[in-house]
């Protein structure tokens, strides 16, 4: 209410001390009179405004006189004015980071702009605005559409996707609908997340972008910085420290220039300050100690997956010259210690202890004699080094450099201790890149060559923790290592040894322990495989199987079981005995052994001798056994897929039935995980192929979530599924069931998938569909477009999926209605032009299609005007009998037609049916005779031929009927 | 010395010692007679190895270079604080030496490490140990810093009942806990590498005409 006077009564017209007094009395009791006035979102736009009327009335106080209330109202009138731009200047930057403006957005595209263009180096392949005309206010987007606060729209195209159409909006930045090729219009509706900014947008989307970016971030905030005008209140030290980092970031820019193979040395040394950078952001917001931890194993994950938390496009803003002034300490570090980090140490002061204690060790190891190494490794093994902060601290001090040259040394001792660490902060993925980027893998492939047994075995075991990735198999191999490796399994037992064991000596089982980890690790690259197998693992693993320790099979069993995918891996497997001993260890008591046994089984199991080997070792029972604990889930996977491929046997089928397997294994058809509905599935489709397994599925009432399983999109389990329900649908009773569900509608769908094995499948299963069904030839003609899908489908170019076309067509055809449609469709000339095919199975049901197909309309003629004949009496020539059986009975269809009769007999069908004659097959010569029959007749219709030859035959062929 | 004698004193030896057997005594026996030189000229005074003649032989044999270690260890050897090295405090210093069981080993270390011979390793024992384990930096400012922290951190490691110096029962806890932590204060046991050298040529030289 004061400032109501303060208005009418301008001050010239006021008696000066009232003045100053009443103007004294108005700041000290309401110190921001305007926005208590208009509220407080005005405070600062007209802060300016303010602040210079407020001068305006101190000057013309100064033409008055009393210089000391003078000098004192002008202080605390530019106190109050430094007081109220501080605030000012703060708030204009949050505000400008919270919301986005035309202008910030503006900058952002500028930036990426810059940093676009083709080659890899850059983040982007180009970024363009979709509107060249920029309005009075900065937007871009028409004006409806600045209405919902959307400012701009730009085309993305990063490097490895393809181009995105943005919006950019007050609100931040989404992926639109995209611009519509025929108008160029934009279709704005919101298709994905909103996020911060399009830094951000871009990073999730683009894996390219996010990655040359975290190169080029450093860069990206320091010109972003350098746009917003330095703000003069900073503190002057930390003008100092980023002024220094950006020099010594110039600097290491310039080398990335110049040294050719400056571009690895760079990400490497960059690495460290990239992950440090989280923490720092985080010591930003919290300072308890867990936060920065949860913040920094946030940060890890933005690594390899970008950004999506909101905030952090801003911390990474806000913090840039923090970040900057960490580069110039890794950068300096890695040149050569030049300057003592003291700064740093102030700055950095809130990292977790942990990280100046480790440190602090390192820094002993590097100067110590081997008692303090000693000292400091056991002192560093003390801190949790499971825990993440640990392992990139030791990291990041240059620890690992440290202690892969202790390796190298020939002090067991500082070895010892060293691999300790080593193995245990090798659980980390980032350390384990790390290492074999430090050369650590042929170091540690040296100690292998020790005396020393536990050295040895913690070599092994840590091998085994960094190879896991592919760059570090190949390091194993090059350096000899497989053959190393190997020779650790090389394990007899020697007494004398044991009596006079020394300091660092373990038991021999432990090298061969550690030795088969080790290979496990490597065993996942095929060349490795390869290598062991060379080496000569296969007898070695077979002689460790023979142990009973679970700890040494676990990762012998697993080696095995990696490698069986290889071929000549199985047939060693089958030659050295390792079945039985797989399926002893069947049986043990741990859960994970029993995993990799079966696995192994079922990696083993595509050989038919090895799957009679499983029965005959008496595996299927502890097999069948395992199916009934359905809590271990990648155990229950590799159980049924061991009983899958064992089904493919009919004595083992046989035997699961008696081990009640049908039963547990309907029972696994509902809540399962796919790998195990795969594997299960399978193994019913192939139990189901008997009749007695047919029952018992039905009994148990598997029919229906086969039926239901039919809906799933996995492709393996599509495959195995219309495997099994055509396998059930060979029965009657469970046809109904099937039909009733309307199972074949479902299988009939699938034949549109993708998949070529599918559809296969799909249709094979349909062949005793058709053949059960009641009213099939109704049902068929209710799929509407179904006949036309299925003679289409002949135009595919996989022989399997013809194969089960054709017979699909057989059994559609026994329809005379159906197989009219067919016709319709065009049926004769697609199965015609494939009659030139050698492949055997697509041969006998093409030519049991050909032979149905026959009895319609004037489909013989056309088969032989579309030139179907001649090709059909080469298959006469196939060793296949089923081939001779089918096509005779085509041929017999095809002959009743004149003019195919020439045909065969041009193409010497007589000869090579009455060859058929001597078989021993009474079908095939039930259908070679009407065949030979019809074939006279017409020879003597038409009067050509050698009747004399027929006549033998015909008498020939009456004997041996 | 005759060869009666010899025979006797190597069989009373080899009954007391469960590292060597009769063979390996008697070697070491042929060793010690060959360091010390003429038994014969010994009659009257104690026959054994002085001081400095030990420390040579764990210099240049086992590779030792630390003075007050090799002190120690010699102090280790000699049981009854004679200042000589005998015949049998040769073999059983051996025993534990190169084949002593970690319970020997740690007693033993532990005795080396016990520089007053007190029953335990103080603070200031300690360091005196590891004085000269770290480089100096001429920039620090205070030169013993770094050992002063490294004291601190084995203490924090091993002084299990925190009583600021360790006892046998704290150093035994924290070995058996972490076999690196055996030779804590300073190599005071061949490395492996030099016993197996030494045990090959002890152990084979007289082989060669004794069997033969």
């Amino acid at each position: 209410m004061l400032t109501k006077w303060f208005v009418p009564r301008p001050p010239s017209l006021t008696p000066h001390k009232t003045f100053l007094l009443i103007a004294r009395f108005l700041w000290e009791t309401n110190r921001n009179p305007i926005a208590k006035i208009l509220g407080l979102d005005y405070n600062m736009i007209n802060e300016i405004n303010e602040d210079s009327s407020v001068l305006t009335i101190l000057d013309k106080i100064t033409k008055d006189d009393d210089p000391e209330s003078e000098i004192k109202m002008k202080i605390a009138l530019l106190l109050k004015q430094l007081d109220l731009h501080l605030l000012n200047r703060s708030l204009k930057n949050i505000s400008l980071e919270i919301r986005l403006n035309p202008g910030t957005v503006k900058n952002d595209i500028e930036l990426l702009k810059r940093f676009s263009g083709k080659g890899e180096q850059t983040a982007l392949e180009s970024i363009e605005y979709t509107s060249d005309y920029e309005f009075s206010n900065g937007c871009r987007a028409p004006p409806w559409r600045q209405i919902q606060g959307e400012i701009c729209y730009v085309l993305v195209k990063p490097h490895d996707a393809e181009t995105l159409c943005i919006t950019c909006s007050k609100e931040g930045v989404f992926l639109n609908g995209g611009k519509t090729d025929d108008e160029g219009e934009i279709n704005y509706e919101r298709k994905g997340e909103i996020y911060k900014d399009l830094v951000t947008l871009l990073r999730e989307k683009s894996a390219i972008f996010s990655e040359n970016m975290s190169q080029q971030e450093v860069r990206f905030n320091e010109e972003q910085q350098k746009e917003k005008d330095q703000p003069n209140e900073a503190p002057e030290e930390e003008a100092a420290t980023l002024h220094k980092a950006s020099t010594a970031f110039r600097r290491s820019a310039l080398e990335k220039k110049q040294v050719s193979l400056g571009r690895s040395q760079m990400t490497k040394r960059l690495e460290p300050s990239l992950n440090w950078k989280t923490t720092v952001d985080a010591r930003e917001n919290k300072s308890s100690l867990r936060d920065t931890q949860e913040e920094k194993h946030g940060g890890r994950l933005e690594k390899s997956r970008p950004s999506t938390s909101p905030g952090r496009a801003q911390l990474i803003r806000k913090s840039a010259e923090k970040i900057e002034e960490i580069i110039s300490e890794s950068s300096s570090e890695s040149e050569e210690d030049e300057e003592p980090p003291d700064h740093l140490q102030e700055s950095n002061a809130d990292l977790p202890s942990e990280y100046w204690q480790i440190q602090k060790l390192v820094k002993y190891l590097k100067g110590g004699n081997q008692t303090a190494t000693a000292i400091a490794l056991c002192s560093m093994k003390d801190f949790n080094l499971a825990q993440e902060t640990c392992q990139l601290a030791i990291r990041d001090v240059g620890g690992l450099e440290v202690l892969i040259n202790l390796l190298e040394t020939d002090e067991v001792k500082c070895q010892i201790g060293s691999l300790k660490i080593l193995k245990e902060i090798s659980h980390n993925p980032q350390i384990r890149r790390h290492i074999v980027d430090l050369g650590g893998l042929p170091a540690m492939l040296n100690i292998l060559d020790s005396p020393h047994k536990s050295l040895k075995c913690l070599a092994a075991e840590t091998i085994a923790n960094v190879a896991k990735f592919k760059r570090a198999w190949r390091a194993v191999r090059r350096h000899g290592g497989i053959t190393k490796l190997v020779a650790l399994l090389d394990w007899r037992q020697h007494s004398t040894e044991a009596a006079r064991r020394s300091l660092y000596e373990a038991r021999d089982g432990e090298v061969a322990r550690c030795g088969a980890l080790a290979l496990w690790s490597c065993s996942k690259s095929y060349a490795n495989k390869e290598a062991i197998r060379r080496a000569g693992g296969i007898p070695l693993l077979a002689r460790l199987l023979k142990t009973s320790q679970e700890s040494t099979l676990i990762p012998v069993v697993g080696t095995l079981q990696e490698c069986a995918s290889q071929e000549n891996y199985r047939a060693a497997i089958k030659a050295e005995g390792i079945i039985e001993n797989l399926v002893k260890n069947l049986s043990s008591g741990n859960e994970h052994l029993q995993e990799c046994c079966a696995m192994a089984i079922c990696q083993c199991a595509e050989d038919e001798e090895t799957r009679d080997l499983v029965r005959l070792r008496g595996g299927l029972k502890p097999l069948a056994s395992l199916l009934s604990n359905t809590d271990n889930k990648q155990r229950l996977a590799a159980v049924t897929g061991a009983i899958w491929k064992c089904s493919i046997s009919k004595e083992n089928v046989t035997k699961l039935r008696e081990y009640k397997a049908i039963e547990a294994l309907v029972g696994l058809l509902t809540d399962q995980p796919e790998e195990v509905l795969v594997n299960a599935v399978g193994a019913l489709g192939e139990c189901c192929r008997e009749p007695e397994g047919r029952v018992t599925v039905r009994k148990r009432g598997g029919v229906q979530p086969l039926v239901d399983l039919l809906v799933s999109t996995n492709r393996a389990l599509l495959v195995n599924v219309t495997k099994a329900v055509g396998a059930c649908a060979v029965e009657p009773e469970s046809m109904m069931i099937i039909d009733h569900l309307d199972g074949v509608r479902l299988l009939w769908s699938l034949l549109k998938n993708p998949h070529p094995d599918v559809k296969a499948s799909a249709a094979w299963a349909l062949c005793p569909c058709i053949q059960n069904a009641k009213d099939a030839g109704e049902m068929v003609r209710s799929f509407v477009g179904g006949l036309e899908l299925v003679v289409n489908l002949l135009k595919s170019d996989n022989k399997e999926v013809l194969a089960s076309v054709c017979a699909a067509i057989t059994n559609i055809a026994k329809d005379q209605e159906n197989l009219a449609v067919l016709t319709d469709h065009g049926v004769v000339p697609l199965l015609s032009k494939l009659a030139n095919t050698t492949d055997d199975k697509l041969r006998r049901h093409l030519a049991e299609a050909i032979s149905r197909c026959c009895t319609w309309g004037r489909n013989r003629v056309a088969f032989g005007k579309h030139r179907a004949v001649a090709p059909l009496v080469q298959y006469l020539k196939s060793n296949d009998t089923s081939v001779h059986r089918a096509t005779a009975q085509a041929l017999y269809q095809l002959s009743e037609d004149a003019d195919n009769c020439i045909t065969m007999h041009e193409n010497g069908a007589v000869k090579g049916s009455s060859a058929l004659s001597g078989v021993k097959s009474p079908c095939l010569c039930f259908s070679s005779f009407p065949l030979t029959h019809g074939l006279r007749e017409q020879s003597d219709e038409t009067g050509r031929g050698e009747r004399g030859d027929t006549k033998i035959r015909r008498r020939r062929d009456r004997k041996s009927l | 010395m005759n060869r009666k004698k010899l025979q006797k004193l190597t069989d009373s030896l080899t009954k007391n010692c469960k590292h060597f057997n009769k063979f390996e005594v008697k070697c070491l026996l042929n060793l010690f007679y060959n360091l010390v030189g003429d038994v014969t000229e010994w009659q009257s005074v104690v026959v054994g190895l002085d001081r400095n003649a030990f420390r040579n032989i764990l210099h240049v044999t086992f590779g030792m270079t630390d003075d007050m270690i090799m002190d120690r260890v010699f102090r280790g050897f000699d049981k009854d604080n004679d200042g000589c090295i005998t015949v049998s405090e040769w073999v059983h210093g051996l025993s534990v030496f190169l084949r002593g069981t970690l319970e020997e080993k740690m007693k033993y270390c532990f005795d080396v490490f016990d520089l007053n011979g007190d029953g335990f390793v103080s603070k200031e024992e300690i360091f005196h140990m590891l004085k000269n384990s770290l480089l100096k930096q001429p920039s620090e400012e205070d030169p013993d810093e770094g050992v002063k922290d490294l004291v601190e951190i084995t203490l924090k490691k091993m002084d299990h009942d925190h009583d600021g110096k360790l006892s046998f029962a704290d150093y035994e806890q924290a070995v058996r806990e972490e076999t690196l932590l055996l030779e804590a204060f300073g190599p005071c046991l061949p490395d492996p590498k030099s016993q197996k050298e030494f045990e090959a040529q002890v152990f084979k030289d007289p082989n060669e005409f004794n069997e033969v």
